[in-house]
């Protein structure tokens, strides 16, 4: 209850600073949803979605399936509508379509469950083809920054093989070396270890690791309990299309408010 | 006459040309245009997408005779649309016109067929880094949608090499149905001889075709 009052406030702080004008850009949220509302068709998925993400914090939202975690993720590049409210990135509306949604697309990174690597192109294309036909970047150029980015997530050896031809881990990883490639201003990552085997997430999860201490900013849609509590600043849990809880992972974890959070950690957290 | 006879008398390799340049024309505008259609059909505004069913659904439900007649008798004769002042030339347009539209449907449906196998994840990580619906279409989903229409779109190629048979209700005299029935006016003593001359003519120009889609079919599918 404190919550969602505490929520409305913050809203209504927004909103108010908006009709005074652009706050600075080192005080706004990098990415911000404001009373989001969803539907498909009868079903109701979104409900009174409010977030403020800022510049270097990592959001892990966790939450039973079905709950709208993934849904909410999609909406913030767009790749679902959503009904009512606003989404603002870096103060920016999210554009409706064309160029203008081209554009703000390039600034939010995503990672998705089922890696979506190009399956005709190599890796190296994978990486590079972003840079080269949307920023207009030269071919030697962006593919030296491809190889680089490809070791850092330790997969350069892969370079000129087929994504076919890699394990799930390493695909999962040649996907984020490619959403780095568009120098996004945050990262969302959509269940990015779901689909792994076991003996791959690890690989996954540190290279994610990674990125939050580098400071990128990033939404995690996890089921992955030791990366949240590890590596999150902060906590959404969601249940049934609403944000339920936020906090510290130990606030979360340790003395969780509400009785579907209780419920939901109980589950997971005595196997 | 006898069978060396009925060869140089009659110039059947240049009937066979013709339906060869026939085919390569109508191909080559009945894939633009099978583009532009399957485009129009994925493409996110409903009255394109509305206007390319119609299309569709109209050049594809129509016998392809009915549409050469239509061609020569309604656009060239009652409504004076015309390529060029000669007879030939003209009508060797108006044929092509037929087909490419005709065929262009069978493209579309094919090229359609073939996005279908791409997954929508394809699609969604393109969008997600900033690839407009062109760039989206002709660099992603295209190339692989291409890979698993294949096999259709080879169908679709001999259909057409046979339909441009068809040419002759658009008066195109030289190909090869035309220029059968000539010969079989001629030396009514021949017909067996003069129709397997076409009939094997024509099998061994199109086995080919269909082993090379069979061939590119299996060696250029998306692993995935």
């Amino acid at each position: 209850m404190a919550e969602t009052a505490a929520a409305q406030k913050n809203a209504q702080i927004t909103r108010t600073a908006h009709s005074q004008g652009e706050e600075p850009a080192s005080a706004r949220p990098l990415v911000e949803l404001d009373h989001v509302e969803k539907w498909y068709g009868e079903l109701h998925v979104l409900r009174d979605i409010n977030l403020k993400v800022s510049k270097g914090e990592v959001v892990v939202v966790l939450g039973p399936s079905g709950s709208g975690k993934s849904t909410m993720c999609r909406t913030i590049n767009r790749l679902e509508r959503i009904d009512s409210g606003v989404i603002l990135i870096d103060g920016h509306p999210l554009p409706q379509e064309g160029r203008e949604l081209t554009r703000l697309r390039q600034k939010v990174g995503m990672v998705f469950q089922s890696y979506n690597l190009f399956a005709h192109r190599t890796i190296l294309d994978n990486v590079t083809l972003a840079p080269r036909k949307v920023l207009h970047r030269p071919k030697a150029e962006a593919e030296k920054e491809a190889r680089e980015l490809l070791s850092r997530v330790g997969v350069e050896a892969q370079a000129a093989k087929y994504p076919a031809q890699l394990s799930g881990g390493q695909q999962q990883r040649v996907a984020i070396a490619r959403a780095l490639a568009m120098h996004p201003d945050v990262l969302l990552f959509d269940e990015p270890t779901s689909a792994l085997d076991p003996e791959m997430v690890g690989e996954v999860l540190n290279v994610m690791t990674d990125l939050a201490r580098e400071g990128m900013t990033m939404i995690c849609v996890t089921h992955e309990m030791g990366f949240a509590r590890q590596v999150a600043d902060r906590i959404v849990f969601m249940a049934d299309g609403q944000i339920l809880e936020t906090g510290t992972p130990e606030q979360f974890f340790e003395h969780p408010q509400t009785d579907r959070a209780k419920d939901f950690l109980s589950k997971i957290l005595n196997h | 006459m006898d069978f060396v006879g009925l060869l140089t008398h009659y110039d059947v390799v240049g009937a066979f040309w013709v339906n060869i340049q026939l085919t390569l024309w109508s191909a080559l505008f009945s894939t633009i245009l099978g583009v532009i259609l399957v485009l129009m059909r994925i493409s996110p505004v409903g009255s394109l997408r509305g206007f390319a069913t119609g299309f569709v659904r109209f050049f594809q439900n129509m016998p392809l005779t009915i549409l050469m007649v239509f061609l020569l008798l309604g656009a060239f004769v009652q409504l004076r649309l015309q390529f060029s002042s000669d007879f030939t030339t003209n009508f060797y347009w108006l044929a092509i016109t037929g087909l490419s539209l005709y065929t262009s449907t069978y493209v579309c449906e094919s090229l359609r067929s073939g996005i279908n196998t791409v997954p929508i994840g394809q699609a969604e990580a393109a969008r997600s880094l900033g690839f407009g619906f062109f760039q989206s279409a002709f660099l992603i989903i295209l190339p692989q949608a291409l890979r698993g229409a294949i096999a259709p779109l080879g169908n679709t190629l001999i259909a057409l090499m046979k339909n441009t048979t068809v040419a002759a209700a658009a008066a195109v005299a030289s190909e090869t149905s035309s220029l059968m029935n000539t010969m079989i006016e001629a030396n009514a003593d021949q017909i067996l001889t003069i129709f397997l001359i076409f009939a094997i003519g024509w099998v061994i120009l199109i086995i080919p075709v269909g082993l090379l889609t069979t061939y590119l079919s299996n060696h250029l599918a998306v692993r995935r």
